[in-house]
């Protein structure tokens, strides 16, 4: 998509060279951003990573397996038990059908790709065609050089990164590359005002509506351009045919998703974009009639106008407001006034609060997540403003705007990102602009720099692109201006293969012999150390983006790895679970679990779950949650009208893993509570402290979700007294039976463990002798200290096991049969 | 606003604006009827929707759409062809009816996907 943009940068003086060099450069960039990406499978595997995307992945695999039509009305049995959910009508699908599709292409090419391959690599190759929008988009506002810088920039930065590692299969992935590629459009129609860029616009205004539901940020902050645009006098007919079409055939594009629908007409997030739209056609004839008319009979039609407008106008917006008023939330969705209102999602909905991703970031992940760009941010923004053009008032209001909902919530800091990049781009392509054509222009002249203003600001300039850092230094090549033009190449190197391509990139300028003037000219040695300086820097960011890329951001977090004094431990419980609950558990059992693990139950263990990561209905989910926070009688009553014959919990005190259930309860109390006003935090809390020591309230103490996790844990530890690794204390309550439950499964490292619900007792007295056993618990009473030896030895096998069985092919029977044989000695 | 003569402010209002129009190419006034015959097809509906309610709203709403959107695309196409605006001196006329042509097939496809 981007060919047909590198087929014509040739606009600068570069000619063929140029465009062939940056061409080249673009594929690089692409192959950087997808490859920067693999760490992931590298260092663990190729497996698709977290919560979210095995709910994708398992969609794909419908998708792959029962075609298109049986997906959109695909009505799924298996979650939301008894409710169900209708996946097809409540799904974005631009990630599933734009996976399903490569996975399908590949296969019609005899390369026989699995559909878990096709998810894990997409996110990859998407970054790659977001990294050569960016180019393009960035290329619209300051020409190539910038474009070039700005691709290679966010080929790596962290922010994206974290959302698109290889098997972060999620709708992110392709999202930030339609949100890019859309404004790159809007961008392309408003500079050439063609009618064609605006269908392209509306096309990718809809694979983006398909893709994610931040498309109403660009159906937001496209109107606000335009306004902006009008307001500051910026009107012109090209605006009109890149907003007016935009408007008409997204709108009907959006509505054709199902999951949008009429949405698309009938929210208040669009409301904006209709208003916009009319005020444009407003405006619109007002300047035709201003052109047709003399001032004076225009004078005379616009008080005519005004009279006539105003009552027009004041019935229009209280037909809006009437409007607005009856639909429900009026008409804001939880989501979207969370992000106008910070506090309002933590104050009325406690299910979005009780997401890690929707707080708002603090200031180290800023630094950690755009690293050096957010130095450079300020100096594109100047860049932005010195010729100040219809492309960079759009990228600067993105940026404005960005800030802003990053700042709400850091899930958005993803939508920050690319801005981040295409002002850094801008800025560092400008100050490399600047300081290579001073170094280029004395080692052409020696003689002392020509142009009698080059003195004065030479030493201000100078003195302070020496002591201060290079960051600096960007900020005040800002100020001058540079004509851009020819110097893509130039700019552009530095940046992709730093130091030791630096000399042979000024060879190349020189031979090209620029009759180009600077207008002004910075002292050669203040011009060479802001250079090095500004390299420096710029591989610190790629430094850190690598280290990131690799350490931080690719652990799928379904297998878990510690380093310790004694080597690497690896923690595959979730795993081992779910392949437990798919090989010992009938096919149609209901596995009740907090909402965090639902898509990764039906998606692993394939079994049928209470409540998913979808988060659909409220209700439903605080019945989990008050389940989970009754006493153990009251929480079996719960389950069993929810017919649920298996409870699993996460519990961490054993190895210290910190995000288990005990550290959400609270999350549940207070979700439970909000429908069931029995259940109160503060009967969980002892004097306003959460705690689970000898100190904790009864409630707490005796409820389903303590139980559950601390079952035998006392037993287990090697002291006997119950150390939890995780809140650094002894358990409060050691020793305990279980009436209604029994423990069936726990895994290796104890950090998940199942228990079955036991039947109602008066009717199946005597009849309980078919019971599952505990496996490891047996074994554990008779030698504790070969309890770890056996342990160890048997999640090896099974991993092994496994490895070699597909998921679906082992029989429960025989898997049971294995580990007996196994564990008889 | 328009204090004491606003009649004859009107009139003449009228009167420029009509001689002005009338300088225009007769291709601009055939795209100014088509433009002004697609808005009265919205009113029409808009008015109909009006009396018998939206119940098939997709229907009512790509029936409405789809006049708007013939007009502003429309309005496009004669922004382009205008020969007084300067904008758009590198697309030829030629160029500016494909274009034309091509998002209007692009918006009926949407819209008679809609129709249901």
């Amino acid at each position: 998509m981007t060919a047909a943009e590198v087929a014509s940068p040739s606009s600068g003086r570069g000619g063929a060279f140029a465009s062939i060099l940056s061409i080249g450069t673009l594929l690089l960039i692409g192959i950087l951003a997808f490859s920067i990406r693999l760490f992931s499978v590298i260092k663990y595997e190729s497996v698709i990573h977290e919560f979210d995307p095995y709910f994708n992945y398992r969609v794909t695999q419908y998708l792959s397996k029962a075609g298109i039509y049986e997906f959109w009305n695909w009505f799924d049995d298996r979650t939301w038990y008894p409710l169900g959910r209708v996946i097809g009508g409540t799904v974005y699908p631009g990630l599933t059908l734009t996976a399903g599709t490569m996975w399908w292409v590949a296969n019609a090419l005899n390369i026989p790709l699995s559909v878990e391959t096709a998810c894990v690599f997409t996110a990859p190759v998407f970054s790659a065609f977001a990294a050569w929008s960016t180019y393009a988009l960035t290329k619209e506002v300051k020409g190539i050089g910038a474009g070039l810088t700005a691709a290679a920039l966010i080929a790596m930065v962290p922010s994206y990164i974290s959302r698109s590692v290889a098997g972060s299969y999620d709708n992110e992935g392709v999202a930030i590359f339609a949100l890019v590629f859309t404004f790159y459009l809007y961008l392309k129609t408003l500079n050439t005002g063609s009618l064609f860029y605006a269908t392209l616009n509306a096309l990718a205004y809809f694979y983006m509506v398909c893709s994610w539901g931040g498309y109403t940020f660009i159906i937001n902050l496209i109107p606000m351009h335009v306004l902006l645009c009008i307001v500051t006098g910026r009107y012109s007919s090209r605006l009109y045919i890149a907003y007016s079409p935009l408007v008409i055939l997204g709108t009907l594009l959006a509505a054709l998703v199902p999951v949008v629908g009429f949405n698309a007409v009938m929210t208040s997030e669009h409301f904006a974009s209709f208003l916009v739209f009319v005020i444009l056609q407003v405006v619109a004839i007002v300047y035709y009639t201003k052109r047709i008319l003399t001032p004076k009979a225009f004078r005379v039609a616009v008080a005519v106008v005004l009279t006539v407008g105003t009552i027009v106008a004041l019935t229009l917006i209280a037909v809006l407001i009437a409007l607005v008023a009856t639909s429900p939330t009026k008409g804001w969705s939880g989501r979207s006034l969370s992000l106008l209102d910070p506090t309002y999602a933590s104050k009325y909905i406690p299910i979005i609060a009780s997401v890690s991703e929707h707080q708002p970031p603090t200031w180290p992940s800023y630094f950690m997540d755009i690293n050096i760009l957010a130095f450079l941010v300020p100096a594109g923004v100047i860049a932005c403003f010195l010729p100040l053009s219809d492309s960079s008032t759009f990228v600067v209001l993105y940026l404005v705007t960005a800030v802003y909902f990053s700042g709400v919530m850091v899930r958005l800091m993803l939508v920050f990102a690319p801005a981040a990049c295409i002002m850094s781009g801008i800025a560092l392509s400008e100050a490399f602009g600047t300081l290579t054509l001073s170094v280029k222009y004395q080692i052409e002249l020696p003689d002392p720099p020509t142009g009698p203003v080059a003195p004065v600001d030479q030493t201000a300039a100078g003195a302070t692109s020496e002591t201060s850092a290079s960051a600096t230094a960007a900020d005040l090549a800002k100020d001058k201006s540079v004509s851009e033009k020819g110097k893509e190449t130039l700019r552009e190197r530095p940046k992709r293969s730093r130091k030791k391509e630096k000399e042979s990139a000024e060879k190349s300028v020189v031979k090209k012999a620029p009759k180009k003037k600077a207008s002004k000219v910075l002292p050669f040695e203040a011009s060479a150390v802001a250079i090095v300086l500004l390299l420096l820097l710029v591989s610190f960011y790629v430094i850190h983006c690598v280290w990131a890329a690799a350490e931080a951001y690719s652990a799928p977090s379904i297998v878990l790895t510690s380093h310790t004094a004694d080597g690497m431990h690896v923690f595959d419980d979730f795993r081992e679970a779910y392949a437990w609950l798919s090989h010992n558990t009938e096919e149609n059992d209901k596995v009740a679990s907090w909402w965090d693990y639902g898509y990764q139950t039906t998606a692993m263990a394939n079994r049928t779950v209470i409540v998913d990561n979808n988060t659909w209905n409220n209700t439903h989910i605080a019945t989990v949650g008050m389940a989970m926070s009754s006493p153990e009688r009251q929480a079996w009553e719960i389950y069993q009208t929810l017919d649920v014959k298996y409870v699993f919990v996460i519990f961490g005190g054993l190895v210290g893993y910190p995000s288990d259930d005990i550290n959400k309860f609270l999350w549940m109390v207070r979700i439970g509570g909000g429908v069931f006003p029995h259940i109160k935090e503060a009967d969980y809390l002892r004097d306003g402290q959460y705690r689970i020591d000898a100190q904790a309230t009864p409630t707490m103490l005796n409820s389903l979700m303590y139980k559950l996790s601390y079952y035998r844990f006392a037993e287990a530890t090697m002291d006997g007294k119950g150390y939890d690794r995780v809140r650094r204390t002894e358990i409060g309550k050691k020793s305990f039976k279980l009436t209604h439950f029994e423990e069936v499964f726990t895994t290796h490292h104890w950090m998940v463990r199942i228990y079955k619900l036991k039947p109602p007792k008066n009717r199946f007295r005597g009849k309980n002798k078919r019971r599952t056993k505990p496996m490891i618990t047996d074994r554990r009473n008779e030698d504790p200290p070969y309890l770890w030896l056996t342990t160890l030895y048997r999640s090896v096998e099974v991993k092994c096991y496994l490895a070699k069985v597909p998921f679906g092919d082992v029989d429960g029977r025989q898997l049971e049969s294995f580990w007996r044989h196994k564990y008889r000695n | 606003m328009a204090g004491g003569g606003t009649t004859s402010d009107v009139r003449s209002l009228v009167s420029s604006l009509r001689s002005a129009y009338a300088a225009t190419p007769v291709k601009l006034k055939i795209i100014d009827v088509y433009v002004l015959y697609a808005l009265t097809t919205a009113l029409v509906q808009v008015v109909y929707m009006g009396f018998v309610g939206s119940f098939p709203f997709n229907a009512f709403l790509s029936g409405v759409l789809s006049c708007v959107g013939t007009a502003v695309l429309a309005v496009c196409l004669r922004m382009q062809v205008n020969k007084e605006n300067k904008e758009f001196r590198d697309i030829a006329p030629e160029r500016a009816f494909a274009d034309f042509v091509l998002c209007n097939v692009v918006l009926h496809l949407v819209i008679m996907n809609f129709l249901g």
